[in-house]
């Protein structure tokens, strides 16, 4: 392990901010590609894959060190929007968002203070029973005192919700990135590994936890409060949906834990095929949805980012990139011989499966064809 | 005098049920350290499969019961066998697998409701078996609903007894203890790891079986049967089979009375009582 860090820049630390800043310059201009009045597909999509980076990046910068899986990912979430159910048409989108983030902080440090003393899956169970609650206890609010259910929310456009997106999705990259490298991401990492030595070398394991919980709750919420105005109406189960607790788990698991980068890659893929398989179909959805998770935990532990980074040499990471897009056009095709038998789909949808499959394909048959080269070969030997 | 009377036997045949959905969780989290959120799906399945059953062919209920036990059981064996067992082969830590499990849980779970209501939609169903009325101190109560009672002790107690005098039962108390001295006791863990997860999906088809007699059932009313075996395995204690069935009347007492005053704070009411708990004892009423 190399300890001693050089302090000077070299060429390969410069390449990585540069292309982020890059990537961010070109992502952020999307809007103005179609400056007409409709919003483009192109921008809704872009709301969305912005939506669940924020939600998977925050999802990660608390569980993936610690351990401990949140499942109350769409609690916060709905805190956010019942704040734009409130307050929106009277206060502007970043009010909204503070209120929203405001709002999920305080239920978060709340709820972070009852349950993260526990430990591992009762933690999990705690969250997941959360989101349950919140669901009956705002649909009996609605029904029994304000005997409205299906509420709706003002619009404020699409360009608008990008923006602010597109800031709160910095400003989480940034925290992550800070937290990543302060004593307090240490304290983190350290309860992950193991708990109780973290609190015998001093660490408060339980206020770690809770400000942690708390400050990605601030995300989501404020997520949340922005997403709320694309939507036309709300109800308690469509703003406490469950499915919105799984998402951005599965996005981290199959984007890679490890690395800031696995969250947004996972994001970006599943967040255009949810788009597509919702609007194309909405029937096997959730069906794919729930194989694909099963399928990336016992073949893809590490997630994409980190199978990659096991792949030794950059000519082997090519040759993986091209089996996948192979995999990719192949199922393209598939749709179009379905197409041509009047059963089509979409072809971004079987070229994203086939991709992904023959991803997970790939990366065993290479690691199998050449283990004797592979980075992670050892490791899994001695295990 | 006679509501109160209802109140308490709808919650006692609630209870019963509730025990012997917890008892299978705690089992699957006992000794396969597996917290199988798929369990209301298992529930949701056995319920259709009876309803399939009554409507099409006929069949007594309690008959259907007879075929209902050995598909969930056989069900939750290949799925213990195929995924889980896989599974534990590659985590090193239990800390990992148990997370992992869980999360491989949910995706099983999406995939099991998913299927049921592509295959039997979204409506309410049900059929009428044994609805003549029976007179209980002054009270009139369905004979479907006395039977479901008697069913669900009956299975309780039976179960217990396999657990504490069967030597599979003891084996299967060995492995919840300590599992690796079990296994070099001679203790053929992975069976007995195999078999617990199938007893606990047994569990589930029989409460399915008995809530189809008394109840409407429809597709997604898994998830918050699961909700329930969760909240009542932490309230019993984690593991802990007295303290599941103990919770599990609890529970049903608790949501009965609940249900009484605003049938929707039902849910509201069961999570308090968690809170409360966690923050009074967080091993639950049982636990170790």
């Amino acid at each position: 392990m190399n300890f001693v860090k050089s302090r000077g820049l070299t060429l390969k630390k410069a390449v990585s901010p540069a292309a982020a800043v890059l990537a961010l310059i070109v992502v952020g201009l999307i809007p103005s590609f179609n400056p007409g009045p409709v919003p483009a597909y192109l921008t809704i999509t872009s709301v969305t894959i912005l939506f669940y980076i924020v939600m998977s990046v925050s999802w990660s910068i608390f569980s993936g060190p610690t351990g401990y899986v949140s499942l109350a990912a769409a609690a916060f979430y709905g805190v956010g929007i019942y704040m734009s159910v409130i307050f929106g048409g009277s206060l502007p989108l970043p009010v909204l968002m503070l209120l929203g983030g405001v709002a999920s902080f305080v239920l978060a440090a709340l709820i972070g203070a009852i349950t993260l003393r526990l430990r591992g899956v009762y933690f999990t169970i705690f969250t997941f029973g959360l989101v349950q609650l919140l669901i009956s206890l705002v649909l009996w609010y609605e029904v029994k005192i304000n005997n409205v259910v299906v509420r709706t929310i003002p619009s404020v456009g699409y360009n608008t919700v990008f923006y602010a997106l597109f800031v709160l999705m910095v400003l989480v990259i940034l925290a992550a990135i800070f937290i990543k490298r302060s004593r307090f991401g240490m304290a983190l990492t350290g309860i992950g590994e193991c708990e109780d030595a973290a609190a015998h070398i001093g660490v408060n394991t339980t206020v770690v936890k809770v400000i942690a919980f708390a400050v990605t709750a601030f995300a989501m919420g404020a997520a949340g409060a922005a997403r709320a105005t694309t939507m036309i109406s709300v109800k308690p189960e469509i703003a406490f949906n469950v499915l919105e607790s799984f998402l951005p788990v599965l996005m981290v698991i199959f984007g890679g834990t490890g690395s800031l980068l696995g969250p947004v890659v996972g994001a970006v893929i599943f967040s255009v095929l949810k788009e597509q398989l919702i609007t194309k179909w909405p029937k096997w959805y959730m069906i794919i949805f729930g194989t694909v998770m099963i399928l990336a935990i016992l073949l893809l532990p590490k997630g994409i980012v980190g199978a990659v980074k096991e792949v030794p040499g950059i000519a082997k990471k090519l040759l993986l990139l091209l089996m996948t897009l192979i995999f990719a056009a192949v199922g393209y095709v598939f749709n179009s011989i379905l197409a041509a038998s009047g059963v089509a789909v979409s072809g971004l949808v079987f070229a994203l499966l086939f991709g992904i499959i023959g991803f997970i394909i790939s990366v065993h048959l290479l690691k199998h064809l050449m283990k004797k080269a592979w980075k992670g070969a050892k490791i899994d030997a001695n295990a | 005098m006679i509501t109160v009377l209802n109140i308490i036997i709808s919650g006692l045949i609630m209870g019963g049920i509730y025990a012997l959905i917890s008892m299978g969780l705690s089992l699957q989290y006992g000794v396969a350290r597996i917290l199988n959120v798929t369990h209301g799906e298992f529930i949701m399945m056995a319920a259709f499969l009876t309803w399939v059953m009554v409507s099409t062919a006929g069949i007594n209920p309690l008959l259907a019961l007879v075929i209902c036990c050995p598909v969930t059981f056989l069900v939750g064996y290949l799925l213990h066998i195929t995924i889980f067992r896989w599974l534990k082969k590659f985590s090193i830590v239990t800390a990992v697998f148990e997370s992992n499990a869980m999360l491989v849980c949910f995706g099983l779970m999406f995939i099991m409701s998913n299927a049921a209501m592509q295959i039997w939609g979204s409506n309410n169903r049900g059929y009428q078996f044994l609805q003549t009325s029976v007179d209980f101190a002054g009270t009139a109560i369905a004979a479907n609903r006395l039977l479901v009672l008697a069913v669900a002790l009956a299975v309780s107690v039976l179960f217990y007894i396999f657990l504490a005098r069967s030597r599979m039962g003891k084996s299967i108390r060995a492995a919840s203890q300590d599992a690796a001295a079990a296994g070099m006791l001679g203790v053929k863990i992975n069976r007995v790891m195999a078999i617990c997860f199938g007893i606990g999906a047994l569990l589930a088809g029989i409460a399915g079986t008995l809530l189809s007699i008394i109840q409407q059932i429809y597709t997604n009313m898994g998830m918050q049967y699961t909700a329930i075996a969760l909240i009542v395995v932490v309230l019993g204690g984690m593991g802990s089979i007295p303290g599941s069935m103990i919770g599990g009347f609890i529970l049903g007492m608790v949501g009965s009375i609940v249900s009484y005053l605003d049938p929707s704070l039902a849910m509201v009411a069961f999570y308090v009582i968690i809170l409360a708990l966690l923050l009074v004892r967080p091993k639950g009423l049982l636990g170790r």
